[in-house]
């Protein structure tokens, strides 16, 4: 009922339907999030704040208030500082490297191939394609084909273009690679309907205003396409900082790679230390809460928030 | 290369462009001439080539074969930041992540010059936008955003600036309000203009020059009054204008005149008006230039008449009167009268005669062909001659 405020009491009939019916179309949406966000998330908390059972077995606990588990995530002798740092790295890195891999193809499909409408859907159908086969299956595909064993590897020790005893699974390098790969689609999607949007005569008049063809995209192309950049490098970073697929060791990483993905899926799943995977996931969403607001303030994108 | 701001005005030459785009020729063969700090404007319906020349000045656009000179230097192969040139878009074109001020800024900043915002807050005052400086262009009305597409061009000091039809969106009376701002600015700056447009009426209020444009070449070029006066070819004589026109054989040659049999009547121009001086010759004649007679005028060889006709269609105009009459094998004359006698009462069925001076009559380089009046002339006349064909056809 909280739309109701909005409504002035001398408005007639139809203004009031209308909003009634506004409200019947947000229930479910609201439904949805309460059940399936707002449920799951006071349940992370509540966890994250459980203590031991005094004499129960391993992974039994009890609710209490116990923010001692929140302290103990900065303990140093835990160590889950590196982790961490790894993980906003990792994802960092990974997010610079899709949006400069992405811009140029999404630039590409979206302003240089409108004259071929053919070839912009056969490109975007393209850059879809790997959807249709499974996250884990391809990352897994990688691992192959880039392990000790695989030709890849043999042929560049063969011909001398890497050491004898280089490895690539398991380092930072295909960690990185791994999650840059996987989240290229997700960047160049976001990208591409924004600058498929570019209005060329924009181009044309920076151009006429003695702006250089790369004062033109500095001054023009990147701002106007800040919001494709802005959801786009979201869309990639968000998820990537939680990622612990790549970098697991049953895929591209090794033991230096964990990300805190993989000690909070470790606490969950093996150490069965509810409270402490919770606090650190929490821990995780804040942070990455905090990065995202600066960066859409820093970007002038508020509104996409 | 720096570009230097113009002191005045530089001249703008075009030597045997052509433009081909894939499947069509855009320019043939054009060849033109623009005297600096004058107002030049190419006339012309959608599709003539006249934007396409533009864009080639701009350098957004490469000619397939010919050379574009700006003040004597051979620009062809420059890119258009590189050309001091600066365009008034169509559409504007106005960035809308920049304020208004530094939209103006935009061209300065490039140019690396002393006090950018000083000169486009004063580029500003003189279109009278400068309260409105920090809003964005989507926060101005159509007529504001104009005014400031205006003031990034001129900022710069451009020694040509080209106007691609930029008061094609604004209503009527903020159009003449423009036009009259466009032209005490260029006065006051003495930059060469360029304005290209296919509103006859905008380009004769405003341009020194005009040329009219039609399938990529140039029609005819002059003086707006001399062309207005003495138009060389049919679609000129259309286009820029009202006319009307009568084909026959020239029947009688005089030192100074000639004499055309026009369905039976004979009809007269100055042989200094005329192209063609033999065989079939079409003339004409500007529907102001027309009078209408109740009664049989008395023959004089100063004056060309035509008549009996009837009248099929009378539409007020407030300062006029248009009058449609109907001649039996010429079809019909379009007559427009000020309305000194509204007492005259000309009624649709009226017979009547129409004269005009020889002296107004002009003779064409080519031969009108059936419809006598393109379809661009205005919508009541359109709308008038939709009801007689109607009627035509309910009557037979």
């Amino acid at each position: 009922m909280a739309f109701a405020v909005f409504t002035p009491a001398e408005t007639h009939e139809a203004p009031k339907k209308s909003s009634k019916l506004a409200l019947l179309l947000l229930l479910p949406g609201v439904l949805y999030l309460g059940l399936f966000f707002l449920t799951p998330l006071v349940s992370l908390v509540l966890t994250s704040l459980q203590v031991p059972r005094p004499d129960g077995d391993v992974g039994q606990y009890d609710y209490a208030f116990n923010w001692q588990n929140y302290t103990a995530l900065f303990d140093p002798d835990d160590g889950y500082f590196p982790h961490i740092l790894r993980s906003f790295g990792y994802a960092l890195l990974a997010t610079v490297l899709a949006l400069l891999i992405s811009y140029p193809i999404a630039y590409f499909i979206g302003v240089k191939a409108r004259k071929w409408p053919m070839l912009q859907s056969l490109l975007l159908v393209l850059v879809i394609a790997p959807f249709f086969i499974s996250f884990l299956l391809r990352t897994l595909a990688w691992k192959q084909l880039l392990s000790d064993e695989s030709f890849v590897i043999t042929g560049l020790k063969a011909v001398s273009l890497l050491a004898p005893d280089a490895h690539f699974t398991g380092t930072p390098f295909a960690v990185v690679f791994g999650i840059t790969y996987n989240f290229i689609p997700f960047m160049t999607l976001p990208l591409y309907t924004n600058l498929e949007r570019l209005d060329i005569r924009m181009l044309e008049a920076g151009a006429d205003l003695y702006a250089s063809p790369f004062h033109v995209f500095r001054k023009i192309t990147v701002p106007l396409t800040m919001p494709g950049i802005v959801a786009g490098t979201l869309l990639t970073f968000i998820p990537a900082a939680g990622d612990y697929v790549n970098a697991s060791r049953d895929f591209l990483g090794g033991p230096d790679t964990q990300m805190i993905g993989n000690v909070i899926e470790a606490n969950f799943l093996v150490l069965e230390n509810y409270p402490a995977a919770a606090a650190l996931s929490i821990l995780l969403m804040v942070v990455i809460l905090v990065l995202v607001g600066a960066y859409v303030k820093r970007s002038g994108t508020e509104d996409l928030l | 290369m720096p570009i230097d701001f113009a002191e005045r005005g530089a001249d703008l030459e075009l030597v045997g462009i052509h433009k081909r785009f894939p499947g069509f020729t855009a320019i043939e063969n054009l060849d033109l001439k623009i005297e600096a700090g004058s107002f030049f404007a190419l006339l012309g319906p959608s599709g003539c080539g006249k934007t396409t020349t533009l864009r080639l000045v701009a350098g957004l656009e490469a000619p397939t074969r010919g050379r574009i000179l700006i003040g004597g230097t051979d620009v062809t192969d420059t890119k258009a930041h590189e050309r001091p040139v600066n365009t008034v878009f169509q559409s504007y074109a106005l960035f809308p992540h920049m304020s208004v001020l530094e939209n103006v800024a935009f061209g300065l900043r490039r140019r690396k010059v002393a006090d950018v915002l000083g000169l486009a807050r004063a580029a500003l005052k003189l279109v009278e936008l400068d309260h409105l400086a920090q809003r964005r262009p989507a926060q101005l009305s159509g007529g504001q955003q104009q005014r400031v597409a205006l003031a990034r061009a001129i900022v710069n000091r451009p020694a040509l600036l080209l106007l691609d039809e930029p008061l094609g969106a604004l209503d009527l009376k903020l159009r003449r309000q423009m036009q009259l701002e466009l032209k005490k600015i260029q006065l006051d700056v003495g930059l060469t203009f360029l304005h290209v447009t296919h509103d006859q009426e905008e380009a004769m209020t405003m341009a020194d020059t005009v040329a009219v444009m039609n399938k990529g070449a140039i029609e005819q070029m002059g003086a707006p009054r001399a062309l207005y006066e003495l138009p060389r070819t049919v679609f000129v004589a259309n286009f820029l204008g009202q006319s009307n026109l009568f084909t026959g054989e020239v029947v009688a040659t005089s030192d100074t005149a000639i004499s055309i049999d026009a369905g039976g009547s004979k009809l007269t121009v100055p042989t200094a008006r005329a192209e063609r001086h033999r065989g079939r010759v079409t003339i004409g004649v500007r529907p102001e230039k027309l009078t209408v007679h109740r009664t049989a005028p008395a023959p004089d060889a100063d004056r060309n008449a035509l008549g009996p006709g009837r009248v099929s269609d009378v539409s007020f105009a407030g300062v006029s009167t248009q009058y449609t009459v109907e001649l039996a094998g010429l079809g019909s004359v379009l007559v427009f009268e000020q309305n000194l006698d509204p007492a005259m009462g000309v009624s649709p069925g009226t017979e009547v005669w129409v004269s005009w001076e020889v002296a107004h009559t002009f003779g064409l380089a080519d031969e009108a062909s059936e419809p006598r009046f393109v379809d661009d002339t205005r919508t009541s006349e359109i709308a008038a001659r939709r009801r007689e064909t109607l009627k035509a056809e309910l009557e037979g």
